[in-house]
């Protein structure tokens, strides 16, 4: 029975990457010196398991690999060897490139063959170091022993004489000698002779003892490796002796079932049928390798959640029977009845969908997971202290939401430690703790979740950041700003003020994509700096990207959805009050400031019956840190809207961010607040079929 | 077919064990760690435990002494899955009561000649 195995791949790889992220946080915290065994003991089996199952899916390399760092982990395990910060930093570089060839086994691409030689060298250097005779890889010393064999053996062998005294406690190991025998008669024609004279009477007969011992003749060509194999897990339980028959080559082939006939004459053939056997299982392990199916990205979902939706489900089949019920017999009287069954499945809907959405959510941690292992890294080679604190890391988002803001997250946490936080000797000057704090905490926060990232380091520079952005042509050098506002310059496209490019933050990439990536989610991004007491970056994200909930609006006869997220306030305005400046197009006074009005019409194209401020309403929303006032003809429900995507259906559209099916079966498009604003300052945008890169 | 208890801390190993034995005919029941196996053996019988030596919790060498000293289990077959193929592992696995074992990295179809061996 042949089986494919490349179906548990997937499984393998998700639980290996597990493995990986546990083997690096357990590195981290490994006390140099003075580790403890358990958690030596979880590294170490992560490794094996890894070791184990890419061996059994036929990843050999990741297999072989893994077995050099194996032996080290096992040395340090039973105390063999001290646990070094270079060994540390060595097994933490293993991870690294056992990760690359795990992803490269994946997706099929190659690996860093030269990189995996380098570390592989560094490990058995290690190993050979000190003292430890555990050899790294060798070849398959089977085989080589049974050409050995082969080669030395001038007579045929015809068969075996076995005699085997099982001890008196053979049975308790779950062994049993008939089934030993029966698989003996399986290899070549047995003659059995049963030895009865230890079997005490009747009565004084334990039945969980062996008493009987055989005296077996074994006649065929059989390999001595297969007769032995057979008693292979008794073989400290029994007396065993096993003596060869050696006789006529020609009379004893052709008594023997199965084996090889004439060709055995020549003692060259059996070596050449064993290569033949090798070459033929590597072969059989590659296309197995390279016919698995494309990895399909996968999700562990708790039981419990998936308890809870199934519960759901049950709830849903009971209302859905009551109103079946109340349909087939529907009298006027009865409404009462229905408009209680619509409610119930209303809630049902709603619990249901907060379920579903459930499923989709992890805990931040596995974003969260890789910062101790950056901080470790950067402190290193930067030469700065910093104690990294993690908090809330149990609070959930959205998987998608998670894998994209991975990398903004990366960049904010670099930032801190390459601006923010200062060299050791600048903090002590400045009387603070040698040490820099830099703290990751998340919370939700109404529908979003809030990730912050501060740090106790020097703060923004708010006349550097001036200056900079006065040089860069982004502002005027006669403004004047709010630190606040100063502080927003940083995320402004071109702005970077380190004053050397280092490997830390100067990799070309600045706030502005962090805010644009955040932006993209449907998120925001602020920071609030205090010089001298550090900065604290603020992400706001949507739970979801599937779902939101909405403002449904009217233009012209249009409904349109604003997110809810985005809204500040909506207001009756007078045109009186509004300013009018070349330009700027009209400024509404909002309180202390000037807030741009956007006509919705003007921006879709549309004729409204009325134009008048007076007849519409004013909704303040806020979008890239920036408020608008969007002119609208009039407000409609708030709901939960299902974002459909217009990309997949039609393309990109500049000031739309999706759309979705109402209630009444209608579709309303969905307002991109920032894409509003990138349009109302330069309207010509509309008109160009915009991809992904230029897209605010 | 035998009822036969699969453990194991890797679920890839332990599925591609299940399914195997499975589409042998064979009732397959899953358990994770030692602790969990010995918990599940306790409630019901098995014509063999297949299990993975180094799982966190209880390891299977331990669940194989703990198997051995319930009556129910005195005779039963316990495969012991390890990669390690050194004598000295093989005399650890034997000395707590297993019955064989088998050499990681294995074949479904090395696994189902293992399992017909003890089974007969």
């Amino acid at each position: 029975m042949s089986i494919d195995i490349s179906q548990f791949h997937d499984v393998f790889f998700e639980e290996s990457f597990e493995g990986l992220d546990a083997m690096e946080s357990g590195l981290l915290n490994l006390d140099v010196g003075a580790a403890d065994v358990e958690s030596i003991n979880t590294i170490f089996r992560a490794a094996h398991s890894i070791k184990g199952g890419a061996g059994t899916f036929g990843f050999m390399d990741v297999s072989e690999f893994t077995h050099v760092m194996e032996t080290l982990l096992d040395e340090m395990r039973n105390g063999e060897r001290d646990v070094s910060s270079e060994s540390t930093n060595l097994l933490l570089e293993t991870v690294d490139v056992l990760r690359e060839m795990l992803i490269a086994v994946q997706q099929k691409t190659d690996t860093d063959a030269q990189r995996i030689a380098e570390i592989r060298q560094k490990l058995e250097a290690m190993l050979a170091g000190e003292a430890s005779e555990a050899s790294g890889v060798t070849g398959n010393p089977i085989e080589v022993d049974l050409t050995a064999d082969m080669v030395e053996s001038t007579q045929i062998t015809i068969g075996w004489n076995i005699n085997f005294r099982p001890h008196q406690h053979l049975l308790q190991t779950g062994n049993d000698p008939v089934r030993m025998l029966r698989e003996l008669e399986t290899l070549g024609e047995l003659a059995v002779v049963v030895d009865d004279s230890k079997l005490p009477p009747f009565s004084d007969l334990e039945p969980e003892d062996s008493y009987l011992s055989w005296q077996l003749t074994l006649m065929g060509d059989i390999p001595k490796e297969e007769v032995v194999e057979i008693f292979e897990w008794v073989d400290d339980e029994c007396d065993l002796a096993i003596e060869e028959i050696v006789g006529e080559s020609t009379v004893a082939v052709e008594n023997t079932a199965g084996s090889i006939k004439d060709e055995s004459a020549d003692h060259q053939v059996p070596i050449i049928v064993v290569e033949q056997a090798a070459t033929k299982q590597v072969e059989d392990a590659k296309p197995k390798a390279s016919s698995a199916t494309p990895a399909t990205t996968s999700i562990r979902v708790g039981t419990d959640k998936v308890d809870s939706l199934i519960n759901l489900v049950g709830e849903l089949v009971i209302t859905q029977s009551m109103l079946g019920q109340i349909g087939d017999s529907f009298t006027q009287d009865m409404l009462p009845q229905l408009i209680d069954g619509l409610a119930q499945l209303e809630q049902n809907t709603r619990e249901m969908q907060e379920s579903i959405m459930r499923i989709r959510m992890l805990p931040i941690s596995f974003a969260f997971n890789r910062f101790p292992r950056l901080v470790h890294d950067l402190s290193g080679t930067s030469g700065k202290k910093v104690e990294l604190k993690l908090s809330g890391e149990q609070t959930e988002l959205d998987k998608t939401v998670m894998e994209k803001i991975g990398d903004p997250l990366v960049h904010l946490v670099r930032n801190s430690l390459d601006h923010g936080l200062e060299m050791p000797e600048v903090r002590l000057a400045a009387g603070k703790e040698e040490i820099g704090q830099l703290h990751l905490n998340a919370f939700h926060q109404g529908g979003n979740i809030i990730i912050e990232i501060s740090d106790d380091g020097a703060g923004l520079n708010e006349d550097k950041i001036f200056n900079k952005a006065v040089e860069k042509g982004l502002v005027d050098a006669s403004e004047v700003l709010s630190p606040d506002k100063i502080h927003e310059l940083i995320f402004l496209p071109g702005f970077s003020t380190a004053d050397v490019v280092t490997d830390i933050s100067g990799r070309g990439v600045g706030m502005d994509v962090v805010r644009k990536n955040i932006l993209s989610l449907g998120g925001s991004v602020s920071v609030v700096s205090k010089k001298g007491e550090g900065s604290t970056f603020t992400i706001r994200l949507p739970l979801t990207l599937a779902i939101m909930d909405g403002q449904t609006i009217r233009v012209a006869g249009e409904n349109y959805i604003i997110p809810l997220v985005s809204i500040i306030e909506s207001l009756e305005i007078k045109s009186t009050d509004v300013k009018r400046l070349s330009g700027k197009g009209e400024l509404y006074p909002l309180r202390d400031e000037y807030v741009p009005i956007i006509r919705l019409y003007e921006i879709f194209g549309l004729h409204p019956k009325s134009t008048d401020l007076e007849d519409g309403l004013l909704v303040i929303v806020e979008g890239a840190g920036q408020k608008v006032g969007l002119f609208i003809d009039d407000l409609l429900g708030q709901q939960q809207v299902v974002i459909k995507s217009l990309e997949t259906n039609y393309r990109k559209v500049l000031g739309l961010s999706g759309a979705t099916i109402l209630g009444d079966g209608t579709v309303a498009l969905i307002l991109d607040v920032p894409g509003l604003m990138t349009l109302y300052k330069d309207p010509s945008l509309a008109k160009v079929l915009i991809n992904d890169e230029q897209v605010a | 077919m035998a009822k036969i208890l699969a453990v194991d801390d890797s679920a890839s190993m332990r599925q591609m064990v299940a399914f195997t034995l499975k589409g042998a005919g064979h009732t397959v029941t899953e358990a994770a760690d030692g602790q969990q196996a010995l918990t599940i053996a306790k409630m019901q019988a098995f014509d063999l435990v297949l299990t993975d030596v180094n799982m966190p919790v209880m390891d299977g060498l331990t669940l194989t002494r703990e198997l051995r000293a319930l009556p129910a289990y005195r005779f039963t077959p316990i495969l012991v899955l390890t990669t390690e193929a050194g004598t000295e592992k093989k005399q650890e696995g034997r000395a707590a009561g297993a019955t064989g074992w088998l050499v990681k990295p294995f074949n479904p179809d090395q696994l189902l000649a293992t399992v017909r061996k003890v089974l007969g």
